[in-house]
C-alpha cells in the first residue's frame, strides 16, 4: 500500500519534471500561417497549366487527363489555332471533386498539367472551387523546363515545319525516282 | 465445316475463309492491318503472323501469315507461340519507325487501329534511333484531313477508294519507304463515299474534318443505334454528341444493309442539328406578328387544330409516329401526302409492287449478289447513294465466279482482281444523262425518259412473249435481255426519282418477264428519294393527293391546315401553295429548322431531329427500322408526334403499339421494339461509354452542385453510364468497342462471324407481305406535251439534293447552285457557254448551264438546288435563255460529273 503511494507520487512528479524539461526543447508546432511550412516539389497540391519554353500553351488538348481523372473532375474542348496548335477552347478543374491523385499530370503526355505545393485552396463559396483555364495557367514551365511537345512530335505548326521536329529527315520528294 | 487446332484447342471453321479471318470470328486476338473483312486479303503487311504446324508430330512449324493461308481442314496453328509473337512485335517496330508520335493531336487517339495493335503486339519501345521519313500533306477537300505521316502503308486507303468504291482520284505514289497515298495534286476527293477512308484507314492519315473542329475523343462520345435520314435506304449510324451538340456521324454495322461504308451525305449531313437558326420557341401569330407563347398557354391554339375543317400533310422526312399521330389527330380522311402528285403516284405503284409475289425487295447486300443488273433511270450515287456502292460490288461477281472456276480463294483479293481483269458482270444502265456509275457499265443508253421506257418494255418484250410486245431501235436490248435471263440473281432497279412512271412500270414488266422464264421472286429494287417515303405513302390514303389538300384549301372546303415537318415549297408548285396557304385561317406547321412554309405559319411549333427522339422509318424495301434517341433538346422542341397527340405524357412505344395495331401493313412496327424485361435485372443500356470524363466538371460552370442525371423514361436507354456493361452480347450496341479493341474494328467481336449478322440481331422488321399476283402493264404515256423546248429530265445531287443535309454546313461547303445540263448541240444552238446563267421559261427561274458531252441532244438535265428552281412551275419541256447576272455565288464549280464538256468553252 505504502509503495503504491509513493510509486504514484514519483510518477506525478517525474511527469510535472519531464513536461518542465519540454519549455527548453525546439517547438513542433509553427505559427501557421505567419510561418509557412516547407513543401516538397513533388508533393501533390493545387493543378496547375504550364507553358512551354517557348512561352506557348502546352496544353493540346488531347483529353487524356480528363479520361484519366477518376472523380471525372476535368472538362475541356479541343479547339485548333490558325497555326494548327491543338489548344484547350475551355478548361475546367472542380477542385471540390479533385482528390489531388495526380493521375491527370501522370497522364498529361506533354507535361502542362502539374501537380504544385500549393495546398491552401478552401473557400467560402464552394462555386469558387471551380476553376477554368485563365485561373489554372501559370507563365511558366512549372516542373519541367526543356520539354516541348511540338519539338518532338511530327505535326507541322507555323514555325515548324514537315521534317523539322526530332529525329526527322527532310520530306520526301515523291515525284523523285532515286532510292 | 472444316476442325482446326488452334493453340491446342480444337474449333470449328468455315473452310473457304483465311485463317485470320477464322481466328478474328472464333473471338481471339490476332493483330492485322491490310486485311479487311469487305476487301479480303493482300499480304501487305505482315501483321497477322501465325505459327503454322505440318501435322501433330511437327514440332518446328513455320510462320505464315494467318491472311494469306486458307482455314483448312485438319490446321494446326499456334498465334501465342513466341516466334509468331517476337515476329508480330518486330512487324510493327518497322511499322513504327517513321511514326511521327502526336497521339495527343492526332484526331484517330483513342480509337486507333494502330495504338490497340501496338498494345496487343507488345511494341512498347523505340530502338531506331535514325532520322524519321516525312511527308507533305495535302488539301482534300472539306470532308477529310490528310495528315501523311502518320501512314503505315498496308495500302487500305487506296484498295477501298479505288478498288471498293471506285474512285480514280487517290493513288499510291513513289516506291519502299516513301510510298505516299494521297491525289496527283491537292484538291477535293471526288468520291462520294470518301468520309470511310476516315474508318478504313487504320490510323490517322485520313481523319473527320468537320469533326476535328469540335473535336471529341471516342469515349467522351454520347452515343446510341440511329439510323441515316439522309434517303431512303437506311443506313445504320452512331452519332455521337458531347456538350449538347452533335459532334459527328460514324458507320453502324448492319449487315443487310449499310455493312462497314456509309456514303458523305449521311456522314457529314447532320450539323443542321446544332445549327442557330433551328426553330427553338413556339411562335403563334397575334395580329401581324408572331409571339413567343409559354407552353403552357399553348392548348388552346393547338386545340383549336382539332375537329372538322383541319386537314394534315404528312412528310416524308418525319418517321412514322409523327404521321401516325397527326393521322390520329385529323382523321385519316384528312390526312393527306407529303410529297409530289407525279412521286406519290409512282410511290402508290411501287407500294402495289411490294406485294406482288413474282418480285423480291433486295437488301443492300442482296443487291451485291446480284451478276446483271439494269437500272432504269435511277441516278443512284445522287439518290441513294450506298445503292451505287452495292453495284460497284455486284459487277465483282463475275470475277469471283472466274475465281471459283480457278480455285482461287475469293478472300484472295488482288488475285481474283488480276485475274478478272475488266472482265465485270453486267451492269445496263438506262438514263437520260450520264451517271457515276458508267465506268463499270456494260451497257449505257442516255436518252429522253419516254425512250428510255420503251426501251425498257422492248427488253421485257425480247425476255418473255407474254409480255407487252415492244419494239425498239436500240442495239443493246437483245443483248441485254439475254444477260438478264443467263444471270443466277438478275436485278432489275428502278425508282421515283426519274419523275417517269413509265419506267415502273418498264422495269416490273421486265422483271415480271423474268420471273415467268425463272419461277422464282425477281430481285426488284424500287429506290424512293427520302427516308421514309415509304412509311409516309403507307399511311396516306391512295387518293389523298397533296394537289387536293391544297385544291380544297383554295377552295375555301377548309380552312385550318396542319403541316408536319415538310416544306410544301419542294413539293408543288409556289403559286398553288401560295394560294393555298395565303386562303387558309390558320397553318400550324411543326418543324425543326425554317423554311418557307414556317415563314407561313400562324403556329409555329418546334420538333426534334432525328438524333434528338426514338423514331422508326421504312426504307425503300418496306424495311422499318428503329433509331434511338442519342441526346437531349436543350430547347423546348419535342418530337413532332408530341405535340400533336399529349405534349405531356406522350409515350412513344404506346403510340408504336397502337400503330402497329391501327395502321395496315404496320403490324411488326412493334417487333422492333426491346423489351427492357427480356435485359439482365432490368438494367437499361447507357448512352455513354465506361469511361466517359468529366461529368463532375461540365456543367460547373453553371452550378458547383451537379444536377440529376437526366431519366429517360420513354427508352430502354439511359443518359448516363450506369446499367448494363457494354459486352458483346449487350442487347443494344451504340458505339462498338470490346477490350483491347478501342477502334471501329471492334465490331468483329459483335459479330456471329465475320461479315455475319450481329449477335444483337436488329436488322429491322420486313413491314409488307407479299400476297397478291399481279400482272404486265401497259406503259403510262406522257401527257405533257412537248412545246418547241428542252425535254426535262430531273437531276439530282448527293450534296445538295437532300433538304435536311443541304442545311449541313459541311455539305454546303460541296454544294453547287441549281444548273441545267444540256448537250453541246443544244448549247451552240441556244448560245449558252458553261457556267452562263440560264433563265428557264422566262419566269425568274435561274440556273446554270452545264454542258455534258453524254446527254441527249434535246433533252435538258434540270437539277433544282436547294430548292432554288420552282420545278413544278415548269412544264415537261421548258425553253432556256440567257439570263442577266444572277445571284449565284456557288456556280457549278465543284460538281463532280464523268462528262462535263469542255472543248472551245
Amino acid at each position: 500500500m505504502v509503495k503504491l503511494i509513493v510509486d504514484t507520487l514519483l510518477s506525478q512528479v517525474r511527469t510535472l519534471w519531464l513536461v518542465f524539461l519540454k519549455l527548453f526543447k525546439k517547438k513542433d508546432t509553427v505559427e501557421y500561417p505567419d510561418q509557412q511550412p516547407y513543401m516538397f516539389p513533388r508533393w501533390r497540391g493545387r493543378i496547375i497549366l504550364s507553358r512551354d519554353p517557348d512561352g506557348e500553351e502546352r496544353c493540346v488538348a488531347c483529353n487524356l487527363c480528363a479520361v484519366a481523372c477518376p472523380v471525372d473532375c476535368i472538362a475541356l474542348q479541343k479547339g485548333e489555332m490558325e497555326d494548327g496548335r491543338w489548344y484547350p477552347e475551355f478548361f475546367r478543374i472542380n477542385f471540390s471533386r479533385c482528390i489531388m491523385c495526380g493521375f491527370c499530370e501522370e497522364a498529361c503526355p506533354t507535361n502542362a498539367i502539374q501537380l504544385t505545393p500549393d495546398f491552401e485552396m478552401a473557400e467560402y463559396v464552394r462555386q469558387d472551387m471551380v476553376w477554368e483555364k485563365e485561373d489554372l495557367l501559370i507563365n511558366g514551365t512549372g516542373k519541367y523546363h526543356d520539354y516541348n511537345f511540338y519539338r518532338v512530335a511530327g505535326k507541322q505548326i507555323a514555325g515548324k515545319d514537315k521534317g523539322e521536329a526530332l529525329n526527322e529527315a527532310t520530306p520526301v520528294d515523291v515525284r523523285s525516282l532515286l532510292p | 465445316m472444316a476442325k482446326i487446332v488452334i493453340d491446342g484447342i480444337e474449333y470449328e471453321v468455315n473452310p473457304d475463309n483465311n485463317l485470320l479471318q477464322e481466328c478474328l470470328s472464333q473471338g481471339l486476338d490476332l493483330p492485322y492491318f491490310c486485311w479487311h473483312p469487305c476487301m479480303g486479303s493482300v499480304g501487305a503487311c505482315r501483321q497477322c503472323a501465325v505459327k503454322q504446324y505440318r501435322d501433330a508430330d511437327d514440332e518446328n512449324g513455320m510462320l505464315v501469315m494467318a491472311c494469306m493461308t486458307p482455314a483448312t481442314d485438319g490446321s494446326i496453328i499456334s498465334i501465342a507461340d513466341p516466334q509468331a509473337k517476337d515476329m508480330r512485335e518486330r512487324v510493327i517496330e518497322s511499322l513504327m519507325i517513321s511514326h511521327p508520335h502526336d497521339c495527343p493531336v492526332c484526331e484517330e487517339g483513342g480509337e486507333c487501329h494502330l495504338q490497340d495493335m501496338t498494345l496487343m503486339s507488345g511494341h512498347n519501345y523505340r530502338r531506331y534511333d535514325k532520322k524519321k521519313v516525312t511527308h507533305r500533306n495535302q488539301y482534300l477537300g472539306p470532308f477529310i484531313n490528310h495528315e501523311m505521316n502518320r501512314c503505315i502503308t498496308c495500302y487500305r486507303c487506296v484498295r477501298f477508294y479505288d478498288d471498293y468504291a471506285g474512285g480514280t482520284d487517290l493513288a499510291a505514289q513513289a516506291s519502299h519507304h516513301h510510298t505516299y497515298f494521297g491525289r496527283h495534286e491537292e484538291g477535293v476527293l471526288e468520291s462520294e463515299f470518301s468520309g470511310n477512308l476516315v474508318e478504313v484507314c487504320p490510323t490517322g492519315v485520313f481523319t473527320d474534318k468537320a469533326f476535328s473542329e469540335h473535336y471529341t475523343r471516342k469515349w467522351d462520345l454520347q452515343t446510341a443505334p440511329s439510323v441515316c435520314t439522309g434517303c431512303a435506304v437506311g443506313c445504320n449510324t452512331t452519332p455521337g454528341e458531347r456538350y449538347g451538340s452533335l459532334r459527328r456521324i460514324v458507320n453502324r454495322y448492319n449487315s443487310e444493309i449499310n455493312g462497314y461504308f456509309i456514303c458523305d451525305r449521311g456522314r457529314f449531313g447532320f450539323d443542321y442539328v446544332n445549327s442557330e437558326e433551328r426553330i427553338k420557341i413556339p411562335l403563334v401569330k397575334n395580329g401581324a406578328e408572331m409571339e413567343v407563347v409559354p407552353a403552357g398557354e399553348l392548348q388552346p391554339t393547338i386545340e383549336s387544330f382539332s375537329g372538322p375543317g383541319v386537314i394534315g400533310i404528312a412528310s416524308p422526312r418525319a418517321s412514322n409516329e409523327s404521321n401516325f399521330a397527326l393521322r390520329c389527330l385529323v382523321g385519316d380522311e384528312n390526312f393527306y401526302s407529303g410529297i409530289s402528285d407525279d412521286e406519290f403516284e409512282s410511290t402508290q405503284l411501287i407500294l402495289s409492287l411490294a406485294k406482288d409475289t413474282a418480285f423480291h425487295s433486295p437488301s443492300v447486300r442482296e443487291i451485291e449478289q446480284a451478276d446483271a443488273v439494269i437500272v432504269l433511270g435511277e441516278d443512284l450515287t445522287n439518290v441513294a447513294p450506298r445503292i451505287a456502292l452495292a453495284l460497284r460490288q455486284s459487277v465483282r461477281n463475275k470475277a469471283i465466279e472466274l475465281a471459283k472456276d480457278c480455285n482461287i480463294p475469293t478472300w484472295q483479293d488482288a488475285a481474283v482482281r488480276e485475274l478478272a481483269q475488266h472482265d465485270r458482270s453486267p451492269l445496263a444502265i438506262l438514263s437520260s444523262y450520264a451517271t457515276r456509275l458508267d465506268d463499270v457499265a456494260s451497257d449505257t443508253v442516255i436518252d429522253g425518259l419516254e425512250a428510255l421506257a420503251k426501251i425498257g418494255s422492248a427488253i421485257a418484250a425480247q425476255i418473255s412473249d407474254k409480255a407487252p410486245p415492244a419494239n425498239s431501235a436500240e442495239e443493246s436490248v437483245g443483248r441485254i435481255a439475254e444477260q438478264l435471263l443467263n444471270a443466277k440473281r438478275p436485278l432489275v432497279i428502278a425508282g421515283s426519282s426519274s419523275g417517269s412512271i413509265a419506267l415502273i412500270q418498264a422495269a416490273a414488266n421486265i422483271a415480271r418477264a423474268l420471273n415467268e422464264k425463272r419461277s422464282s421472286a425477281i430481285d426488284l429494287c424500287l429506290v424512293v428519294p427520302e427516308v421514309n417515303t415509304v412509311g409516309m405513302s403507307m399511311l396516306v390514303n391512295a387518293n389523298k393527293t397533296l394537289g387536293s389538300a391544297l385544291a380544297k384549301l383554295q377552295s375555301g372546303e377548309v380552312s385550318k391546315l396542319i403541316v408536319l415537318e415538310n416544306d410544301l415549297y419542294r413539293r408543288a408548285a409556289h403559286k398553288v401553295v401560295d394560294a393555298a396557304l395565303d386562303k387558309a385561317d390558320a397553318v400550324m406547321v411543326v418543324d425543326h429548322m425554317p423554311t418557307a412554309t414556317t415563314a407561313k405559319a400562324s403556329c409555329l411549333l418546334p420538333s426534334t431531329t432525328f438524333s434528338e427522339h426514338e423514331a422508326t422509318y421504312v426504307n425503300y424495301e418496306g424495311r422499318a427500322q428503329l433509331s434511338f434517341q442519342v441526346h437531349r433538346n436543350h430547347a423546348s422542341a419535342i418530337p413532332a408526334w408530341r405535340w400533336l397527340s399529349d405534349q405531356q405524357h406522350g409515350d412513344v412505344d404506346a403510340l408504336i403499339n397502337r400503330c402497329a395495331e391501327e395502321a395496315a401493313n404496320f403490324d411488326k412496327l412493334d417487333d422492333l421494339l426491346p423489351d427492357l424485361n427480356q435485359f439482365v435485372a432490368g438494367m437499361k443500356i447507357p448512352r455513354q461509354s465506361h469511361r466517359y470524363s468529366g461529368r463532375t466538371a461540365m456543367k460547373a460552370n453553371l452550378n458547383v452542385h451537379e444536377p440529376k442525371q437526366p431519366v429517360d423514361d420513354q427508352s430502354v436507354m439511359s443518359f448516363s453510364m450506369e446499367g448494363l456493361p457494354l459486352s458483346s452480347d449487350s442487347p443494344i450496341v451504340g458505339s462498338a468497342w470490346a477490350p483491347a479493341w478501342n477502334s471501329n474494328q471492334s465490331i468483329s467481336k459483335f459479330q456471329e462471324e465475320i461479315n455475319g449478322d450481329l449477335k444483337q440481331g436488329h436488322t429491322g422488321e420486313l413491314l409488307i407481305e407479299r400476297n397478291e399476283t399481279g400482272s404486265y402493264q401497259e406503259l403510262a404515256s406522257n401527257t405533257g406535251s412537248a412545246n418547241g423546248g428542252l425535254q426535262v429530265a430531273i437531276a439530282y445531287q448527293i450534296f445538295g439534293s437532300d433538304e435536311l443535309s443541304a442545311k449541313s454546313s459541311t455539305i454546303q461547303q460541296r454544294m453547287t447552285d441549281a444548273y441545267v445540263a444540256i448537250s453541246p448541240a443544244d448549247a451552240d444552238a441556244l448560245g449558252l457557254k458553261q457556267g452562263d446563267n440560264v433563265s428557264l421559261d422566262g419566269n425568274g427561274n435561274i440556273a446554270v448551264a452545264c454542258i455534258r458531252s453524254k446527254i441527249k441532244q434535246g433533252t435538258a438535265a434540270l437539277y433544282c438546288g436547294d430548292n432554288e428552281v420552282d420545278r413544278y412551275a415548269l412544264g415537261a419541256s421548258v425553253s432556256l435563255g440567257k439570263a442577266a447576272d444572277a445571284n449565284l455565288v456557288r456556280g457549278i464549280k465543284g460538281l463532280i460529273v464523268s462528262d462535263l464538256y469542255e472543248e472551245g468553252y
